[in-house]
């Protein structure tokens, strides 16, 4: 994985001693909350509901056991003991205190991690394959490149007050797993017809209060003038923003308001202007970054059998762990949603842990999944039953990936000041209600995915169940969706009708579910019932 | 009535006005009527408080206050979903109080 040059460390470390200074005069009075909070913003720190909140960048999802090492004494240390993986790879604490944030960004910096642009009108991480560089079906490892964008992007002068937030996507596969099209811009790395390695290039997508599904606007732009086609996208973007509106800042908004095909002439037009400028990265530094992210040493001459007559770790692995591209190897998933479990949550103890497994058994590398979990990305089938062990002795080894527990929920109004009701609650009650593991595999691949507020953090619109907890005249209520997708099949979620309360949403949930399994053809997921019938014999189960 | 309450700037937690300063506890929340936006200016500027606002509470039988909306109730007891984590990890009947 990427390592910090004198450079890096010398700009984080500078930025650390910055904001160290802008803490300090607030704190004595000399900068006010209106002069503050764009600084504190910057450098990914919130005011929540109870405290603080820290949001810490994970780019692309990767770590290794010294940075998970880190976290988890910032949780113990400065927090209530654990922290939360977010739906952007990042992670979050939620009881940070003012004059400790300082200290506790520069203990990041000792590890190359940083809170920078996790927040405010910039460029956010950079989210990829949570199983980039391991994953049997990727043309290659998109993270050179999302490191290559991240570093030309970080404290450019263009991208530093940019209209609003901008979220980037990157894979190297035909599955998406990183929702995709759900990004302002999207690249998904491909060859053509003549073997060259360039992007697909989508945009104008994301969630929130006005969602929309990105375009394709570039079926192929050779690798080498990738970042002139971003530039050319930003550009367009910061000549016609609405800046005088914040719900119609997105760029999603201005390509929906051209239209794709102005949108896209309007990019093609500014290509070519960057293509004169000799902005895009040298080979040289490609090849210097790509470097970082060599496979590991892989054993060769392993077997790929596993000794599946322990039936709880069998069970294990055929949910939790994927084919990995090395013969031999094997990719595990670690779940953070335990049935009454916040999802994402982690405590310190588990983080180090899960940072000892990867030590030992996966190259010292881990991954942060935008469906808030974790993976160890390259282990050898042999040490499987021996992770699974110790996952289970830690209450890590639940069984459910993809599966209707397996669901994302923002932090909703336990603890966001955004929200408007809570998530964390609602998803508890769904996973009790399908504790069962017989009912959840006979149920199949089905992803809910619960916000507390029309942001849309845990993602509703794309969610094969959603849900969208709304105010309503000051009581908590829910709109209950169906029908969307994050994956390469990408769709919008719609609205059923009528919300419910908490207890009746768990209820419309469940009729839903017991009317796709009535309904479904042999081999059809939740979705696919859904795509073939629509919406009218839902409705009739949830409404009567 | 209308009582005042916002964050503690150093350490970001939750407070409440009580007439004579900033207290941890909703319970001690006094009604702040027409005095509100001169009390958040001034302590506001002083830094004694953080993103100062005023909310509708109603006084209870118990004497206690409890805000009209439960966004303000989640902030005066913690997170519903971690009752180790609020201010009244003992009591069973908090989180009830909440919704």
């Amino acid at each position: 994985m990427y390592k910090y040059d004198q450079y890096d460390q010398a700009m984080v470390d500078a930025r650390v001693e910055e904001f160290r200074d802008q803490t300090r005069r607030r704190i004595e009075g000399h900068l006010t909350d209106d002069q503050f909070k764009p600084l504190r913003l910057k450098n990914g720190l919130y005011l929540q509901l109870h405290a603080y909140m820290l949001r810490v960048a994970i780019p692309y999802g990767t770590l290794d056991s010294r940075q998970m090492r880190k976290l988890a004494h910032i949780a113990r240390t400065y927090d209530r003991g654990y922290g939360h993986f977010t739906t952007r790879q990042n992670i979050q604490y939620n009881w940070i205190k003012l004059d400790e944030a300082p200290d506790i960004l520069a203990e990041l910096a000792t590890v190359e991690m940083h809170a920078i642009q996790t927040s405010g009108e910039s460029i956010r991480n950079i989210s990829a394959d949570q199983y980039a560089g391991a994953a049997a079906d990727e043309i290659c490892d998109p993270r050179p490149w999302a490191e290559l964008i991240r570093q030309a992007t970080t404290f450019h002068p263009e991208f530093s007050y940019l209209p609003r937030k901008f979220k980037i996507a990157v894979i190297a596969t035909p599955e998406d797993r990183a929702a995709l099209r759900w990004h302002d811009c999207a690249l998904r790395i491909v060859h053509n017809e003549k073997g060259e390695e360039g992007f697909e290039v989508y945009a104008g997508g994301g969630m929130g209060r006005t969602p929309f599904i990105a375009y394709l606007i570039r079926d192929f732009c050779p690798a080498k003038h990738i970042f002139s086609y971003i530039q050319a996208i930003l550009r367009v973007w910061n000549l016609h923003a609405r800046r005088d509106n914040i719900h119609k800042q997105r760029m999603k908004i201005l390509v929906h308001d051209l239209g794709e095909e102005e949108f896209r002439r309007q990019v093609e037009e500014q290509f070519q202007h960057f293509l004169t400028l000799g902005t895009d990265f040298p080979q040289a530094e490609y090849d210097r970054i790509a470097a970082y992210f060599t496979p590991p040493p892989f054993e060769t001459g392993l077997s790929d059998e596993i000794d599946r007559s322990d039936p709880d770790f069998a069970l294990w692995v055929d949910r939790q762990v994927v084919a990995h591209k090395a013969p031999g190897y094997a990719i595990a998933n670690i779940s953070l949603k335990p049935i009454s479990g916040i999802p994402g949550d982690i405590s310190a103890e588990q983080m180090e842990l899960v940072a000892d497994l990867a030590e030992k058994y996966s190259f010292d590398e881990l991954r942060a999944t935008h469906v808030q979990n974790l993976v160890l990305p390259h282990v050898r089938k042999q040490d499987l039953y021996t992770i699974w062990q110790a996952l289970d002795a830690a209450g890590l080894a639940n069984v459910n990936l993809d599966l209707v527990t397996d669901i994302i929920a923002c932090p909703g109004l336990d603890y966001c000041t955004l929200a408007n009701a809570r998530s964390i609650p609602v998803a508890q009650k769904i996973a009790e209600r399908f504790a069962d593991m017989d009912r959840q595999l006979d149920v199949g691949e089905l992803k809910i995915k619960i916000s507390g507020c029309i942001n849309a953090c845990g993602h509703h619109h794309a969610a094969h169940i959603g849900i969208l907890g709304v105010d309503r005249k000051g009581t908590e209520n829910y709109q209950l969706l169906l029908g969307g997708s994050g994956a390469e099949d990408t769709s919008q979620a719609k609205i059923t009708g009528p919300g419910f309360d908490e207890a009746g949403i768990v209820d419309a949930v469940e009729r839903t579910i017991e009317r796709y399994r009535e309904l479904r053809e042999p081999g059809e997921r939740f979705l696919d019932t859904y795509r073939r019938v629509g919406m009218d014999p839902f409705k009739e189960a949830i409404y009567g | 009535m209308k009582i005042l309450t916002g964050n503690d700037l150093k350490t970001g937690a939750v407070v409440w006005w009580d007439g004579n300063g900033w207290s941890l506890h909703v319970e001690e929340a006094v009604d702040a009527g027409e005095h509100a936006d001169v009390i958040l200016a001034t302590e506001t500027a002083a830094c004694r408080v953080n993103g100062g606002y005023a909310i509708d509470a109603e006084p209870e039988a118990d004497g206690r206050v409890r805000p009209a909306h439960i966004k303000d109730r989640i902030r005066a007891l913690g997170p519903t979903v971690r009752p180790d984590l609020t201010l009244k990890p003992a009591d069973p009947n908090a989180g009830s109080w909440v919704i």
